[in-house]
């Protein structure tokens, strides 16, 4: 899979919020496009992710 | 106490105001807002690979307004998707549209902008674009939705100050919606003098970041703000273009 643009191996399918939680991912600080489309974050636990998904996962940082 | 209020899409702030919390350490943020009596702040959206570092929502005091910009996005449809994201993240409807393919000078695309806002603005966000300050385009910008218009004062980063002062003293003459001046503003003086010629608020980011004090820097802006508003409302003096008039009474003259 490519997240933020890096590749990473998933070994086997996993429900999105078991994925974040296991990166270390804070929920309410994240928006999570996958293959370009945003992925709500009360579906968190209805999506599952596999090796060929493409994911950006964002956050606020300071800016003007 | 007559109330004095900044209104945007609906949304009432004493504070006029608008943080910038870029380019500084998150360490001073919460002393910035409090020193800036500041209740709108903005932020940029980026990937987050580090993710047990600091994040900067963790350090913005409860019951901030949290405005989102547009950076990185160089069209409308980029500026659309980051919008999204940002919303997303859940901390409210509004965003800073700010859609820029001119590394240089920094400019902003109005045409892009207005494309933005009113597909923004129709799934409803408080829609706040970041513009160079040209009366048809702010036109469009209204037509098109936008909550407030924030003309640049001059290139962003800059602190040179309100080179672009006549036109927006022509947008804030002509346009029925707060104007935001915002870019460019580099010292408290210029900031009181956004405020003075009618602007609704300033957005002050890099001027605070790069003062050697950044706490102080955010109290002095927020004092010649609220100068500069208090003049405005109080009415200015007038100008007379030759000659002087007399402060003192022309009569009883010890001479006379």
């Amino acid at each position: 899979m490519i997240i933020n643009g890096e590749k990473q191996t998933l070994l086997e399918p996993v429900y999105l919020d078991v994925f974040l939680k296991r990166e270390g991912y804070q929920k309410n600080r994240i928006a999570v496009e996958r293959n370009g489309e945003i992925i709500p974050k009360s579906e968190y636990e209805k999506v599952i992710v596999t090796d060929s998904d493409t994911l950006e996962i964002v956050t606020f940082v300071g800016g003007g | 106490m007559k109330q004095d209020k900044l209104v945007i899409g609906g949304h009432e702030f004493d504070s006029r105001f608008i943080l910038g919390s870029g380019k500084y350490s998150v360490d001073l943020i919460k002393a910035a807002i409090e020193n800036a009596g500041a209740q709108i702040i903005t932020l940029a959206l980026r990937r987050t690979n580090t993710k047990d570092a600091a994040n900067i929502m963790d350090y913005i005091p409860e019951g901030i307004t949290l405005l989102p910009n547009t950076s990185g996005a160089r069209n409308a449809e980029e500026a659309v998707r980051i919008a999204r994201l940002a919303r997303e993240v859940g901390c409210g409807d509004f965003i800073k549209i700010e859609v820029i393919h001119d590394s240089k000078y920094l400019l902003p695309d109005n045409y892009e902008t207005i494309k933005a806002t009113e597909i923004l603005a129709k799934e409803g966000f408080v829609v706040m674009p970041y513009m160079y300050p040209d009366l048809n385009a702010a036109r469009d910008l209204v037509n098109a939705g936008a909550a407030s218009i924030m003309p640049l004062g001059s290139p962003i980063g800059s602190n040179k100050g309100i080179c672009t002062k006549e036109f927006i003293q022509i947008l804030i003459d002509e346009i029925d919606l707060p104007i935001i001046v915002d870019a460019g503003i580099g010292k408290p003086s210029q900031a009181c003098e956004a405020m003075e010629m009618g602007a609704a608020a300033v957005m002050a980011n890099t001027a605070i970041a790069t003062a050697g004090d950044i706490p102080a820097m955010a109290e002095a802006f927020k004092k010649a703000i609220e100068a500069g508003r208090s003049a405005y409302l109080a009415g200015m003096g007038r100008v007379i273009e030759k000659g002087g008039s007399a402060s003192s009474p022309l009569t009883g003259f010890l001479q006379d």
